[in-house]
This record gives structure tokens, C-alpha cells and sequence, in this order.
């Protein structure tokens, strides 16, 4: 009976599309009973890459479904309009048009999920990507102390509403990681709560920062958290730190979706962010999300990866599918 | 450049819209080639050359996933087995007396060629098999590989680790379908370092494996006659192992052919190490994390298609979460894929043979006419079968008591974790477990519980060339891998390897003498001593009056009446097993420091009553009181020697590729029935019972029939020396009587026998039953007071059974 339920709960969100979580409240029980076997959750990354490959056209199609989840991302302290402007042509025609011909994949009109700036530069990444006809494209802006999170509550939320302000329609918060290494996860809870209230009608994806959190049962719980607080979506890492994006981290936070979608019904996405560099690590992305959390999330409504250069070996990736050669670098546009 | 247009079916968009997986199919051209080198026609491999006898019939192989003809190989008969032992034979002359360095390089140059040709060979082994080359890929061959560069440093190791020891001589070698070369290899790298060489009988489905295995050995240069291979069918493999110049057979297979094997043998004086079946539990506490013992679940039964011998078949769930967990399997077995051999992207391809797929479906159909909730998931036509979960059965289903060898997963809740131990024990079989928990404590009690050969935590089918496989109760003895795994391929180097033909033992009317009720009175000639001496039997810590009320008469070398003993019958042996099995854990669970103690004490207490004991010995067996003095010091010796080993034999870590640790830890039998040889019989009596419970065993002892007051006074000596009643528990009597029915006792885990051939041959015969355990003398002579013969490490094999337990390790990630 169970099962039929779960079924009738993705009935459900197939016509939903898109994360659909209210909150909760904080169930601090539910999160004391958090247990993760860490050899196991690696052993299980591990081979699911070894257990499962597409080939040929099915490689084709699943590289432009990864490249329409790409949040195609510069976060460096010397970002200006030059280079955010390439970024939003780029994440705009992230494909050459011959390629996508050849391919007669035309119809699909692909483009990049998002594009993911620092909140100075969101409204002037607006900006360009009305200029280039691609307003459907949202800016997500990172925000709430990046990459560390060490500022004041206020300030945070501050940050929030002027990204939102400026045009950002996604919002990449940065979880409090002294509380979440504190176990104080009624305070995480609240402040969470109040940025979801600071991005307004704007989605939030909550970034753990799982290379500071220490244990696979922090980043379960934080997850946890992250989620009953009303995060939209939830992410691995700024990027930064010193371990990001991970299969094995990735598991674990697609487990804890898992669960709270079994338990509530409701529905958040995952990004991963942060050292996912090829078409191969796309690949293994698209197949953990697959297996772990099923089809409905295979899209970029409910699943995005931060990255930058992955788009480039994806292109190159599809221009040999379609030409059988191996591209060189200057024959793509750099974004 | 030009991009010219690609279409294909499906096309890229609509894969973009449904992002379904594609075939991702391996191609079997390197394997096509060899078989065409061959002309799809194979002989068999004797002496590195292809041998084609005439007149033989073929047997056709067919890859089950696709029913795709592969080749023809030989039936051979007797003559080929004449052929091929005979050359195994002569090669070992010189192969056995090459350095270990010299092995250990050959070794190590079959190890290098199998590397070199590992894609063909996991392509063949595919094929021939109807797995998934995913499998043949990732597990299958690398675990080959890894076992001939382990064995190859034994090989080289050799002399300083078991010094003294010797080759086997030629080693009949029979292994089963499920993984044709990985088995085989786990039997020929071990022999081969150990010097001995080796006659092959592959199964009747998967035989092209071990054929590109000869041709590998050849081709990496060893030399002619060391490796051969048979293909026949079933009964090639009896023959093979009753051949009289084979003298040690290799078995892994069913319990059932296991069994006829060891009966086949009994006696013969083959060396013989079995392994077989089994049920192995999986079970999962409410505090695991139950996604990864969900993942756990899915390497313990749907691996090769759950044709594994160490398959996790039986999953306990603590109540709790049984709900929960038995929804996330469902919902797991819907994202499985089952297809092709030759697909990289499936979980699960064909059932070796069509039989066996029958075979798994006529259990699966029975649990459910006896309304058990199956569940299963689609399957492509052909000889395939779906995973499949069983709930609504418990302890008396046949679908949870029989080995079904198939994708068959029934799941049983229970309570606690004493409950969980004991459904987890409830079985004939004890090959393999393993335990999910995050609570250490809880884990490692469960695993030092569970009666089997290798105890997974957190994980489970693990394996590796460092870490001994193998079982306990009827899954068999003797261990594939590790050190423990020597001691199958080597004997010491004082003993000779004789091979008779099976004795002519009538094995219905061995033993059922009962002499008792013959007259003993004798006291009216004068012959009587001055003081009566009436010895009763020992069981349970106190003496005991045998049940038959019968005693019979010991007289001294002379001819006069020394005493009276009790002349037990099986209600004796049936009260001393009983009261073994009741001593035997609280005696196991003792600390070393204090099982030391009291070996100690035994010695110390026997010190103080040497002349004593030594006159009964001059006086009943006519040896100089030189001698008896010589045997008891003897004695005294062997038990402090064995004091030492009580704290000395736990078991050590294993050197494997699992990040954490792998701890062999040598367990005890359980209890063991002890039948002693005339010949010194005290320091026999000494020699083998002090290993046994130094390492936690209880022991059943028969002393010698003709000369039993000596090793029968030693009662006296465990009464103030603190032993834990039914520790050792002794009887008096006909000794092929009690050998009979202690050989026959089911409750008896091992059983070691000193006597006459016959009774050897009768106790190798009847302990195939349960698949004992036994150490058998066959008659031949042993020099007790020699410590090379008497004392050193082929006890301390016989002592324990080797349990590894596998600990994964790990928390950090990060910062």
C-alpha cells in the first residue's frame, strides 16, 4: 500500500514540476535518528557508475538534458560586465547551433538552467540576458556571507533582498556552519526559516558547505534542516571549500530528499556544486539522481549542477558524437 | 567543417525527453576469436598440450543469456583421468622440490598473463556463464589476479612460514558453474605454492574458462604436467577423486556431492576440504542505516544472480523497521535492470542453465501455494529470472530452510538481538553472515555469534585472496585463501602420504558390539588387588555409573586384574555429548588468562602425582620405569606447552583491500570426540585433549580400550584443578562402539580418531553425514614423545575453525 502511495505522489508531482515545499516544523526526533554508514554510501557511489553508462544517441540526449541543468556560474572577486556578459550569452546558445542541427535537436530550445553571480553583479547579468532574448533564464545569486556565512543575521538577510531586489529569481543561501557543527540545529532551523521569508517569492536553494560539516550524519541532518526551514532546493558546496561535490555527499543529501518527500509529500531539488568538471561527472550526476531519486527529478526544475568549465567539455563531448572528431578548444565559444 | 545530420532511433531528443538508459552492449570479438582459433572444438589440457582422444563424445556450450552456440568441449572417461593424473603425477616430482622462489616466479608470470588477457577472459567467462561482464569485469577476474600475486608470496614464503611442511602430492580439483575461474583459481594458486600440482574438473556448464586458464599457465611458462584440465561430465568427478595417485581433493559445490565425496574417500587416507552450500542471514538492526543495508541486500542476493554459495538468502529485520525496510527493497527493485550478458548497464543477466532457472522457480512456486508474499519485478524472456522477495514465511519454510541458489531473497522479522542470533544459527549451513548496525557493540556480539566463516558488518560477498572462505557445520571445512588456507595443500613433512583403496569397512555392523555383560568376576582366584579399584566414566564433572551397569576388566601387563572401568554405551555417549554442548560456550567465553590457569593447574596437580600415575602405566602397560617416568614428564610438558597456546592462537588481522580491517579469529569446533591410540597412552590422552580445550573446545575422551586407568585418573586431577564441568567429559568402553556412535552424533562438530584404519575409515564415513570435521591416524604409527609428531600447528588446525570478520571503517570525509 505504500508503494501505491509513493506512486500517487509522483502522479503528483509530475503535474506539479518544480520544488513544492512549505516547511515544517523543526522534528528534532526525527533528526536525532539520522544514521549514515559512510563505507556503504561509497561502495554504493562507487559502482554506480560501474552498473550503469549510456552510450551513442542516449549519451547525446543525456548531455543536453545535464547542459540544461548547468547553472552556468562565475564567483571570483574580479568578475566584471565583460565576463558576466560572456556568461550570459553563453548559458543563452550554451551549444553550437550546427551541433544542435545536426543533431535535429533544434526543437528543444536549450539553454542553461540559471546563471549564478555574486548579488553585485545580478542586475547587470539581467540586464544582458534580456539583451540576448533569454529572460526565461534565471540569475541566481549567491548570498548570506559567501562563501563562509561568518557575518551577522542581518546583515545575511539584508544581502537576500537586495539580490532579490536586483532582479535575482533564485537565491543560493549559505547555511550558519558554527550551529551545524554545534548540533544547534533549532537555531539553524530559524535562521533558515527567516531567509526563506527574505527571498520572497524568489527560490532558495540552501548551500551546506558539507566540506566543513565534519560527518555524512552532519550533512543528513543539515539536509534535514535545510528542508522542514521551506528550502526550495538544497546544495553541496559555495565551491570553495576543500572537498565539494562528492558522489558519495550526493547520496546522502538525494537520501535525505528521499525521505523527506516519503514522509511530507513535499518536494525539493538538489544541486551539486563545486568541482564537477566533465561530461563524464555529469553523467555519473544524472545517474545518481536517476537511481536514487527516480526520472521526476531529472530535470532542471528539480535538479541543477554549479559549474563552469562543464559546459565546454560537454560541447565537446556532443561535437564528437556528431562529427567524430575531438574538437579543439578555439573551435568553441568560451563562456 | 560540416556537421552532416545524425539520425538514429530513438533520436537524441527523444532521449532527451525520456532519459531512458540505452544498451551499452560490450562486443564479444576477442572471445569469438579465440573460440575460432580452436575451431569451437576444445580437447582436454594435459601435460600443456591439447589432447584429443578418439572416440569421445562433445558436449555443446551455450551462452544462457542469448542460447548462442560457443564451442564444443571433450566428454571425457577414466582413461583421461589415468592420463591426466598420471601426468600430474610425474610433474610433481620436480615441481615440488623447486625452491619457493622458483614457484612463487611462475606464480607470479601466470599472474602477469591473466592481467594481460583480462578482457578475454572476462568476456569468455561471460559468455559461458550467462553473468554480466559488469561482473566478470569488476569482480570475477580481479579477484583471480589478486589471489595468484597473494599466492605467489606464499609460494615464496613458504619455508619460513610453515616450516617442516610439505606438498600434498597432485590435487583432484573440482569446482562449480557459479564462478568457473575465480573458484578454480582460489584452489590452483594455493596448491601450486605449496608444490603440489593439480588435475582440474571445471563443471559441465562453464568449462571454456578454465580451458583459456591452461593456456594461459602454458603460455606464462609452466611447465608441463603441473596444471591439466578434464571436462567430463558429473561422474568424471568421483573418479577423478578416487583415483589411488590423487591424494587430496578440492571441492567446492553442493553439500549434497560434498557429501558422497567424503564418503568416496573415507578411509583412503586423501586429504579432503569441502565447500559448500548455504543460507546465509543478513540481518539489519533497527539502528543501521538502512538505505546502505538496503544496497547491502542488493550485493548479499541479487550478485551473479544470487548463484553464490555465501549469498545473504535470509534477511532478518528487527520489527521495528521490518515495514520500512521490506518498502525501500520494493522500491529499489523497481529501478533494477536484468538483460544481457554482454550489457555493461544491468544488475542481473542470465540463470546459468534452464534447469536451474526451473529449479528456482518450482521453490519460489511452493512458498507461494503455501501463501507466502512474493514480490518480483519484470524479466526479459528467456533463461532469466527476477529478484524476488519473499515475506509471510518463517523458521519451517522450505523457502527459508533450503538453499534455492537464485535471485530468491525471504525476509523474517524479529525481536532482539539474542532472537535475531538464533534464527540466524537455525540452519544446517554456515558459510557466511553479515550485520548492519551503527552500534559497534551490538554488531560485533552479533558476529561473534553467528556460526560462519566470514561475517560481514555493513557490507556483505566481499572477498579477497588475504581472508579465508569458507564454512562452518555443513557448508563444509577447509578455507580458499589466506594463511588458513595453506594448511589444505600442505602436510608435515614427517608424515607419508600412503593412498589405499577405500577399506573394506561394513559400516552397518562397525561398532554395534556392545561388550558389556561379559563376566567380570574375578576376584575368587586371588588375582584380586588388595584394594578394590572400581573407575567410573566422567561426564558433566562428576563420575558417572555407565548406564548398561557394566564394567569390564583392565589387567596389568602381567595378566592380573588392575580394575574395574565402566563399559559405556551409547546412552553414555549420548549423556557425555549432552553435558559437552552445555559446557562448551561458558568454557569458550572464559578469558584465555584463564582457560591458561587451569591448564596450568592440571600440570602442576599431575606433577605432584607422577609416580603414582607413572607406576599404573609400568605396572598396566609393562613399559620400564624409565619410560613411565619419560611419558609423564612428557605429559607435563604438553601441557604447559599447550598453556602457552591458550592465549596465543586468537586469530590476527588480514591483509586485505577493504579500508578498515579484516580479523580472522580462530574459533573453537564446539565439541570434539576424541578416540585415543593405544600407544602411550597417557601422553596421547595428554597430547590431544590439551590442545582442544585450550582452544575453548569441550572434548569427548575415549581413552584406549586396553590401557584407559592412567589418562581415566586424570578425573581426579580436573576435579581440584578448577576445570568447568563437562569441559572434558571421559568414557571408558569398546572403543569402536563409542567411535561409532560419537562419529554418529549429530551434535558432534569434529572428530578425531587415532585407532585402526577401519575405524578411520568408518569415522570419514559417517561424520560425511553432518559434515564433521576429522583427524584421523588410519592406523599408522605416531611418536607421541616426539614433539615434531606430538605437539605443534597441525593440533592447533585441528583446534579451531576460522571465522573472518570484515569491519569496515570510516567517518571522515572532510575537514
Amino acid at each position: 500500500t505504500k508503494l501505491i502511495l509513493l506512486d500517487s505522489l509522483l502522479q503528483e508531482i509530475r503535474m506539479v514540476c518544480g520544488p513544492n515545499n512549505p516547511g515544517m516544523e523543526l522534528d528534532l526526533a526525527w533528526i536525532q535518528q539520522v544514521r549514515v554508514n559512510l563505507p556503504a554510501v561509497k561502495r554504493r557511489a562507487d559502482t554506480l557508475t560501474t552498473k550503469r553508462t549510456v552510450k551513442q544517441q542516449w549519451q547525446a540526449g543525456w548531455l543536453l538534458r545535464a547542459v540544461t541543468c548547468i547553472d552556468l556560474t562565475t564567483l571570483a572577486g574580479d568578475d566584471t560586465p565583460s565576463n558576466t556578459a560572456r556568461l550570459a550569452l553563453k548559458a543563452a546558445k550554451p551549444i553550437r547551433p550546427d551541433l544542435i542541427k545536426a543533431m535535429d535537436a533544434e526543437g528543444l530550445n536549450i539553454t542553461c538552467g540559471a546563471v549564478c553571480v555574486y548579488p553585485s553583479r545580478v542586475k547587470e547579468t539581467v540586464q544582458f540576458l534580456n539583451k540576448y532574448g533569454a529572460s526565461q533564464i534565471p540569475v541566481a545569486a549567491v548570498a548570506t556571507g559567501f562563501p563562509s556565512g561568518q557575518y551577522s543575521l542581518d546583515t545575511r538577510l539584508q544581502e537576500i533582498k537586495m539580490a532579490v531586489a536586483a532582479g535575482a529569481r533564485e537565491i543560493d543561501i549559505v547555511i550558519n556552519r558554527t550551529l551545524a557543527l554545534q548540533h544547534n540545529w533549532e537555531e539553524l532551523y530559524n535562521e533558515v526559516v527567516e531567509m526563506k521569508k527574505a527571498c520572497g517569492d524568489a527560490h532558495m536553494k540552501s548551500i551546506l558547505a558539507i566540506g566543513e560539516l565534519a560527518t555524512m550524519e552532519n550533512v543528513y541532518k543539515a539536509s534535514l534542516v535545510c528542508m522542514m526551514a521551506g528550502s526550495d532546493f538544497i546544495k553541496t558546496s559555495t565551491g570553495k571549500e576543500g572537498v565539494n561535490a562528492t558522489l558519495p555527499v550526493g547520496l546522502v543529501m538525494c537520501r535525505a530528499i528521499r525521505e523527506y518527500f516519503e514522509k511530507t509529500g513535499f518536494i525539493v531539488g538538489f544541486k551539486p556544486a563545486g568541482g564537477i568538471r566533465t561530461a563524464k561527472d555529469a553523467m555519473a550526476w544524472l545517474i545518481l539522481i536517476k537511481e536514487e531519486l527516480g526520472d521526476d527529478w531529472l530535470n532542471n526544475q528539480l535538479f541543477r549542477i554549479g559549474a563552469s568549465g562543464l559546459l565546454t567539455d560537454i560541447e565537446r563531448q556532443l561535437f564528437h558524437w556528431v562529427t567524430g572528431r575531438y574538437a579543439a578548444a578555439h573551435e568553441l565559444a568560451m563562456s | 567543417m560540416e556537421t552532416v545530420k545524425k539520425t538514429t532511433s530513438p533520436s537524441v531528443s527523444e532521449v532527451f525527453n525520456s532519459m531512458e538508459y540505452g544498451p551499452a552492449l560490450e562486443s564479444d570479438k576477442v572471445a569469438a576469436a579465440w573460440l575460432d582459433d580452436h575451431d569451437r572444438k576444445f580437447g582436454l589440457f594435459i601435460n600443456n598440450e591439447w589432447v584429443h582422444p578418439e572416440e569421445r563424445k562433445f558436449y555443446e556450450t551455450k551462452s544462457p543469456g542469448s542460447g548462442e552456440f560457443l564451442a564444443k568441449t571433450t566428454q571425457g572417461n577414466s582413461d583421461d583421468v589415468e592420463t591426466a593424473v598420471c601426468a600430474a603425477k610425474e610433474a610433481h616430482k620436480s615441481w615440488s622440490t623447486l625452491s619457493g622462489h622458483e614457484r612463487s616466479k611462475y606464480l607470479y608470470s601466470i599472474a602477469r598473463h591473466v592481467q594481460k588477457h583480462s578482457r578475454l577472459i572476462a568476456v569468455v567467462e561471460a559468455l559461458d556463464n550467462g553473468k554480466s561482464i559488469r561482473e566478470t569485469r569488476d569482480a570475477d577476474i580481479p579477484t583471480v589476479i589478486r589471489h595468484l600475486y597473494y599466492y605467489a608470496g606464499w609460494a615464496q614464503l613458504m619455508e619460513e612460514t610453515l616450516p617442516g611442511w610439505e606438498s600434498v602430492g597432485v590435487i583432484g580439483a573440482i569446482v562449480p558453474w557459479n564462478f568457473p575461474l575465480m573458484l578454480l583459481c582460489w584452489k590452483v594458486a594455493p596448491a601450486l605454492a605449496m608444490g603440489n600440482t593439480v588435475v582440474l574438473k571445471p563443471a559441465t556448464y562453464t568449462r571454456l574458462s578454465a580451458l583459456l586458464f591452461a593456456e594461459i599457465c602454458a603460455e606464462a611458462g609452466l611447465p608441463k604436467g603441473v596444471f591439466n584440465v578434464i571436462t567430463g561430465g558429473g561422474a568424471m568427478g568421483q573418479i577423478l577423486a578416487e583415483h589411488r595417485l590423487v591424494d587430496k581433493v578440492a571441492f567446492t559445490g553442493s553439500t549434497e556431492i560434498g557429501k558422497v565425496l567424503r564418503m568416496a574417500t573415507a578411509g583412503t587416507g586423501k586429504k579432503i576440504s569441502l565447500e559448500l552450500g548455504g543460507k546465509s542471514p543478513v540481518v539489519v538492526y533497527h539502528n543501521a542505516d538502512l538505505d546502505s543495508a538496503v544496497e547491502s541486500v542488493v550485493d548479499a542476493i541479487w550478485f551473479n544472480q544470487g548463484q553464490v554459495c555465501s549469498a545473504g538468502s535470509k534477511l532478518l529485520v528487527q520489527e521495528p523497521v521490518f515495514d520500512k525496510f521490506i518498502e525501500k527493497l520494493k522500491v529499489r527493485l523497481g529501478h533494477f535492470r536484468i538483460g544481457k550478458t554482454m550489457d555493461k548497464t544491468i544488475d542481473m543477466a542470465a540463470i546459468v542453465d534452464e534447469s536451474q532457472r526451473k529449479s528456482v522457480a518450482e521453490y519460489v512456486e511452493g512458498a507461494r501455494e503455501e501463501g507466502a508474499d512474493v514480490f518480483q519485478v519484470e524479466v526479459p524472456e528467456g533463461c532469466f529470472y527476477p529478484p524476488t522477495l519473499i515475506t509471510g514465511v518463517n523458521t519451517a519454510s522450505r523457502v527459508v530452510m533450503e538453499e534455492i541458489f537464485g535471485p530468491v531473497l525471504v525476509a523474517l522479522p524479529f525481536r532482539t538481538a539474542k532472537e535475531a542470533i538464533a534464527i540466524a544459527n537455525n540452519t544446517l549451513y554456515g558459510l557466511g553472515a553479515s550485520v548492519h548496525s551503527e552500534q559497534l557493540p551490538l554488531a560485533l556480539e552479533t558476529a561473534k555469534n553467528i556460526q560462519a566463516g566470514s561475517v560481514w558488518i555493513n557490507c556483505h560477498n566481499m572477498f579477497d585472496a588475504a581472508a579465508g572462505f569458507g564454512g562452518y557445520k555443513q557448508s563444509g571445512f577447509g578455507r580458499d585463501g589466506g594463511r588458513e588456507g595453506l594448511f589444505e595443500y600442505a602436510k608435515p613433512g614427517w608424515q607419508t602420504s600412503e593412498i589405499v583403496s577405500k577399506p573394506d569397512v561394513d559400516f552397518k555392523k562397525f561398532g554395534t558390539a556392545y561388550e558389556g555383560g561379559a563376566p567380570t568376576i574375578n576376584g575368587s582366584n586371588g588375582e584380586h588387588t588388595a584394594v578394590d579399584r572400581t573407575y567410573k566414566l566422567y561426564y558433566g564433572g562428576a563420575q558417572k555409573r555407565p548406564d548398561g551397569n557394566y564394567c569390564r576388566t583392565v589387567r596389568s601387563a602381567e595378566g592380573k586384574v588392575m580394575a574395574q572401568v565402566g563399559d559405556s554405551n551409547r546412552k553414555d555417549v549420548r549423556n557425555a555429548v549432552e553435558a559437552a554442548v552445555k559446557a562448551q560456550p561458558g568454557w569458550a567465553k572464559k578469558s584465555p588468562f584463564n582457560r591458561q590457569q587451569i591448564l596450568y593447574y592440571i600440570a602442576e596437580n599431575l606433577e605432584q602425582r607422577k609416580k603414582e600415575f607413572a607406576g599404573i602405566l609400568e605396572e598396566m602397560t609393562g613399559v620400564t620405569s624409565d619410560e613411565a617416568a619419560e611419558e609423564l614428564e612428557k605429559c607435563i610438558e604438553r601441557l604447559f606447552y599447550w598453556a602457552g597456546y591458550a592465549d596465543k592462537y586468537g586469530g590476527t588481522v588480514q591483509e586485505t583491500q577493504l579500508y578498515g580491517t579484516v580479523i580472522k579469529i580462530h574459533e573453537p569446533l564446539g565439541v570434539i570426540g576424541i578416540v585415543c591410540p593405544d600407544k602411550n597412552p597417557l601422553l596421547s590422552f595428554v597430547s590431544l585433549m590439551a590442545p582442544a580445550i585450550a582452544r575453548s573446545n569441550a572434548v569427548v575422551m575415549v581413552p584406549s580400550e586396553k590401557y584407559p586407568l592412567a589418562a581415566l585418573g586424570l578425573y581426579q586431577i580436573f576435579e581440584t584443578s578448577d576445570l568447568p564441568g563437562g569441559v572434558v567429559n571421559i568414557l571408558t568402553g569398546g572403543r569402536d562402539h563409542l567411535t561409532k556412535y560419537l562419529a554418529e552424533h549429530q551434535n558432534v562438530d569434529g572428530m578425531w580418531c587415532f585407532t585402526s584404519r577401519n575405524a578411520a575409515t568408518f569415522v570419514e564415513n559417517a561424520s560425511a553425514v553432518n559434515v564433521k570435521r576429522t583427524w584421523v591416524g588410519y592406523g599408522k604409527d605416531r611418536k607421541w614423545m616426539d614433539d615434531q609428531q606430538g605437539q605443534g600447528e597441525e593440533f592447533l588446525y585441528h583446534s579451531v575453525q576460522v571465522k573472518n570478520v570484515w569491519l569496515t571503517m570510516g567517518d571522515i570525509f572532510a575537514n
